[in-house]
């Protein structure tokens, strides 16, 4: 096979994202600047004032404005692209609904991080699963590097019309948007062809159309069994484009799942985001010690990969699932999902929360929890406090 | 022609008419004398259901079949060229 010489650049988090944005080409932006996401506004904001990018970036005066102004610029046929994090994204909540029940192709991403009370700057899950139910596909990162391929990869499944949906971007809030990794990048022109522009476009003056009409109880449900529909189609166009996204690029996509060593596994790590590199250095080190590691990686949210899921961890002797975010009075939100896929199945999940609020997790702390499991000393849930 | 709209992308087709003749919920008319009109058409601008037209000598004209009367012509005419006729006894 023919090695590829990629161009390749040092960036933080949030510069590699406002690069994939620059090459996707967006027309409208609107974004209101929240910590950890406000330096990938600042980046954008420079390749327009350099003209490297040819766009309408609205100075908004809040999140709220910022997805109801991009709604209105996608509808009328334009390329559009927001980002947010946390108490911007609960600010945005109302627009968010709307475009997810209107079916507004668009990206959104989301530099994840912990809500208030109490107060908070530091990486966690818990804005990003808050939004799980709102007709968003829904993706997340585990390094710069993917989260500069899923950018440019969210606007292609948005866009595709076996779809139309609208795509969040998860990418860990400072672990990922403040850190500099190297990068390989795509050439302008192949992202050009991957990502032609947009086709679709709803506003026709000698036929006008009335947005964000009522419908009736007869009505109303048939558009959510539509969208539910369109989000199980998502799961094939998802892997499709990553498919495709991986010759061009000459680099391992994955599709919907990660599976990390976990084809011989007996015990397999569930873990979503940055912190699933750790968990493949924990992964590494208990192999080295004998002990069957596996990690399975979930890199779409939403739609939920069961199918991947239930033929990965069907028959392993435990299964531990770590989350970065909590339903409070029920559980792990992903533990949740996994134990509900994994139905009928005799496969015990055990839950583990941590890194919540920013709270430091490395390698060792995965390490433990397995140990522990082996000899029988893990509870069904387990806080690392 | 009419545009395609993806399946399950929930838009409205607003059509004279859809809702049946409106004019049927009305309990007062408003009936524009002639004689006063000065043709300013602060009604047609204020009519929020859309049902009164220009007639090609600039007068006004209220479609009947749609008005619901509800008054806001009547109270913006400057004139006082507009009366609230109760047609429901």
């Amino acid at each position: 096979m023919q090695v590829l010489k990629r161009k390749t650049l040092a960036l933080v988090g949030n510069h590699a994202v406002a690069y994939a944005v620059k090459q996707s080409k967006p027309q409208v932006l609107a974004v209101f600047p929240i910590t950890p996401q406000t330096t990938m506004l600042e980046k954008i904001s420079e390749y327009i004032a350099s003209e490297e990018l040819n766009a309408e970036l609205i100075k908004v005066e809040s999140e709220h404005s910022a997805l109801a102004s991009i709604y209105g610029a996608a509808l009328a046929g334009a390329r559009v692209f927001t980002a947010t994090s946390s108490q911007g994204l609960l600010y945005m909540t109302e627009m968010i609904y709307w475009a997810g029940g209107q079916r507004v192709p668009m990206v959104a991403a989301v530099a994840t991080r912990a809500i208030a009370e109490p107060w908070s700057i530091w990486d966690d899950h818990q804005d990003f699963l808050s939004k799980r139910d709102a007709i968003w596909i829904q993706m997340m990162a585990e390094n710069v590097q993917e989260a500069y391929d899923m950018t440019i990869q969210a606007f292609r499944i948005s866009e595709d019309e076996r779809v139309i949906l609208p795509v969040m971007m998860g990418f860990d809030g400072f672990i990922l948007t403040h850190t500099m990794e190297r990068i390989e990048v795509l050439e302008d022109g192949e992202v050009d062809n991957f990502l032609p522009p947009r086709q679709f476009n709803l506003i026709d003056f000698s036929d006008p159309i009335g947005v964000g009409p009522i419908a009736t109880p007869e009505d109303y449900i048939k558009y959510r069994y539509e969208a539910m529909k369109a989000m199980e189609r998502a799961k094939g166009v998802i892997e499709e484009v990553m498919n495709e996204y991986e010759r061009i690029s000459g680099r391992k996509q994955n599709g919907l799942v990660e599976c990390y060593k976990c084809e011989d596994a007996k015990y397999v790590f569930v873990t979503m985001g940055a912190w699933s590199g750790d968990c493949k250095v924990a992964v590494d080190r208990l192999r080295d010690a004998g002990v069957e590691a596996g990690l399975l990686k979930i890199r779409v949210f939403r739609p939920f990969p069961k199918e991947k899921i239930e033929e990965y961890l069907r028959s392993m002797k435990g299964v531990i699932v770590l989350d970065r975010a909590y339903s409070y009075g029920s559980g792990g939100i992903l533990a949740n999902e996994i134990k509900a896929t994994l139905y009928g199945y005799r496969v015990p999940v055990y839950s583990v929360i941590a890194g919540i609020g920013g709270k430091d997790v490395r390698p060792r702390h995965f390490q433990k929890v397995i140990e522990d499991l082996i000899n029988d000393n893990l509870e069904e849930e387990r806080w690392l406090l | 022609m009419l545009i395609k709209v993806p399946m399950g992308v929930p838009v409205a087709r607003p059509r004279i008419g859809s809702a049946g003749k409106t004019g049927l919920w009305r309990v007062e008319k408003p009936v524009i004398d002639y004689n006063k009109c000065t043709k300013c058409r602060l009604c047609v601008i204020y009519c929020p259901e859309n049902t009164i037209d220009l007639l090609e000598n600039l007068y006004p004209q209220i479609d009947y079949d749609y008005c619901k009367g509800c008054g806001v012509c009547a109270q913006v005419c400057p004139p006082k060229a507009i009366d609230m006729v109760r047609e429901v006894k």
